[in-house]
């Protein structure tokens, strides 16, 4: 019921969307099939501009949410985010070098930066791993904390090394990747990132009830029957996989990741049942909302996503914060 | 305008007490490639000691020593040089301060425009001790630009989307010139009307929606630096927005130069490079 309430938001926020932007776009005009598509720029700003822009809002803001609310509950830590196991960091590391090495692949129409910022994700998401399959009997999940901040902040470091050494036009660019945009201008970003995801997701929705008895401690869980090995690992390998995902797509807008899946718990509870799929939901609503902010309201010049979703997201968590507090 | 008056009270003061400026500075260092190509062309270059990181051009600045650029000023190495004149841009601050406590003399410019690039020029020569070429010099890089402007006169305008930078293979972040500062000023003197002109910002992060909605006749892209390798083919990136009249009307092009990005003594070739895209017909085969 909560859940299909914010299912019906979602749909809201993706059919409405598209509908506003810094330009006016007749409707009728970019529906109708009197005019050929190549010469329709309603049509064009419409399914070239707008959908995919929607679209990749909706995928990068699920994405990180969802795996906030893995990583939290399996390192049983409220701050822990898309980037405690340096998974962000690796992809930001990846499209630092993309950038400053000039690299110029593309496959399948999806461009180097994405790419190799996914690759980057991976590379991290392989340390993680070896790190936590290395004590064979589950992982300490304070240990896996600490080894991931060390290794976010040793790919940090790398990365602030590689940025130091590039030339000023690549330090540009590289601030601007960071900032996050979502303006992918087509499908085919979309379509590569969303088969990890797709991994990603259907790994979460194996996850409910082993992360409502994780968040209670790994012992707790085996006595209750969960196979705490591998729920640990599924977890981390489906939040990883979507976090380098997501932050291939849009750029590391990481705070979407902390922030909705506490507002979400605020509202529904602590059931893994519903926070997961309400997170996706919310998650993806409110990156499209904020990144509808960006594109309209300095038009015709946009806001970079990133500082919408922190300045709107910091001040209402706080307010829900202490709200419940008092 | 007191930013500006300030620094010619400056360099009048200068010129007035310091003796260096009445025989010249000797031993200049320019951490800027605009003023290091400056220096070079109106005949200073053999009192370069040391220039910029970025610096390239002219080839003879190959040899000289680097003392770090706009962001990282290599300090030490300046003073150690022994320069009686060193060049900065007007944001360096904390090398100004430095270099006040040191005691050497240094000539501290901004650049918001085109027209800022031969009074630069002037007052550098003035400071250097070479006024009478650099004077030459000025005159004629306006006098070229104002060529350019009699050419194109009267002649249709097409609106223009400047990009100097964008993520290689796609349409993301595009980084487009806006209404201010001399890649606009080069555009509008060479005949095109800037599709951007209206945003008062030198660079416009320009989405797929904006370059749908201004529909630009004329798109230019400019690769400089390290990007200059990137292949022409990536031209067809922009295929993905059929609607827009330079797409459609195969009028997307690729400049590729230094001189597009240095708002130095080359401004006049650079601009006459645009002016050969935008215009054919003026310029004759």
């Amino acid at each position: 019921m909560v859940v299909s309430g914010f299912g019906a938001a979602t749909i809201l926020a993706v059919t409405l969307a598209p509908l506003v932007g810094s330009t006016h776009v007749s409707l009728s005009r970019a529906l109708g099939r009197g005019i050929p598509f190549a010469d329709n720029v309603d049509a064009q700003i419409f399914f070239i501009a707008r959908l995919p822009r929607v679209l990749a809002a909706a995928l990068v803001g699920a994405g990180l949410s969802l795996s906030g609310v893995v990583f939290q509950a399996l390192l049983r830590n409220p701050l822990a985010s898309p980037d405690t196991l340096g998974v962000a960091a690796g992809a930001t590391l990846g499209a630092m070098l993309a950038i400053t090495l000039h690299l110029d692949v593309h496959v399948f129409g999806i461009s180097v930066l994405p790419l190799s910022s996914f690759a980057g994700a991976l590379g991290s998401l392989a340390i993680v791993y070896v790190l936590a399959i290395a004590r064979r009997r589950g992982t300490s999940t304070t240990v896996l904390l600490l080894a991931g901040v060390a290794i976010a902040a040793l790919l940090s470091a790398v990365s602030r090394f590689v940025q130091y050494l590039a030339d000023f036009t690549d330090t540009f660019r590289t601030i601007q990747w960071v900032m996050g945009s979502l303006d992918v201008a087509s499908y085919a970003p979309i379509l590569g990132a969303l088969v990890p995801m797709g991994l990603g997701f259907a790994g979460c929705a194996a996850l409910p009830r082993a992360l409502d008895l994780l968040s209670m401690g790994a012992e707790a869980a085996e006595a209750r029957g969960v196979d705490v090995v591998r729920a640990e690992r599924v977890a981390l390998l489906s939040a990883s996989l979507t976090t380098g995902a997501a932050v291939a797509l849009g750029g590391p807008v990481l705070l979407v990741g902390i922030i909705v899946p506490h507002l979400v718990r605020l509202l529904v509870g602590a059931d893994h049942r519903l926070v997961l799929p309400a997170s996706a939901l919310f998650g993806a609503s409110f990156l499209i909302g904020c990144d509808l902010l960006a594109r309209t309201l300095l038009a015709p010049v946009e806001l970079p996503v990133g500082i919408i979703t922190s300045i709107i997201g910091a001040p209402v968590f706080l307010w829900l914060l202490f709200r419940r507090l008092t | 305008m007191t930013r500006r008056l300030a620094l010619t009270l400056a360099i009048a003061a200068a010129l007035a007490l310091g003796s260096s400026a009445q025989t010249g500075a000797r031993r200049v260092i320019s951490i800027i490639p605009a003023t290091t190509e400056m220096l070079f062309a109106m005949g200073a270059g053999d009192r370069v000691v040391a220039v910029g990181s970025y610096d390239h051009y002219p080839p003879q600045v190959d040899r000289l020593p680097r003392v770090g650029a706009l962001l990282d000023p290599n300090v030490e190495r300046i003073i150690a040089l022994r320069p009686d004149l060193v060049v900065l841009y007007g944001t360096q601050a904390d090398l100004r301060t430095q270099l006040d406590r040191a005691r050497v003399p240094y000539y501290s410019y901004t650049h918001k425009g085109l027209p800022d690039v031969t009074e630069t020029i002037r007052s550098l020569g003035r400071r250097v001790g070479v006024p009478a070429r650099a004077d030459a010099l000025a005159a004629e890089i306006e006098t070229r630009l104002r060529d350019i402007r009699a050419r194109v006169a009267g002649r249709a305008r097409p609106r223009t989307l400047l990009v100097f930078g964008r993520e290689p293979g796609s349409l993301r972040n595009i980084d487009a010139s806006g209404g201010d500062g001399f890649l606009h000023d080069m555009l509008e003197t060479a005949g095109g009307a800037d599709v951007l002109g209206d945003i008062h910002r030198q660079s416009v992060d320009a989405a797929t929606e904006l370059v749908l909605a201004r529909a630009p006749d004329v798109i230019i892209e400019l690769r400089y630096g390290g990007s200059e390798n990137l292949a022409e083919s990536d031209l067809r990136a922009w295929d993905a927005l059929p609607s827009v009249p330079a797409v459609r009307n195969h009028r997307v092009y690729l400049l590729r130069g230094d001189e597009f990005v240095v708002p130095g003594p080359r401004v006049a070739e650079a601009t006459e490079r645009l002016a050969h895209t935008l215009h054919p017909d003026a310029f004759g085969p």
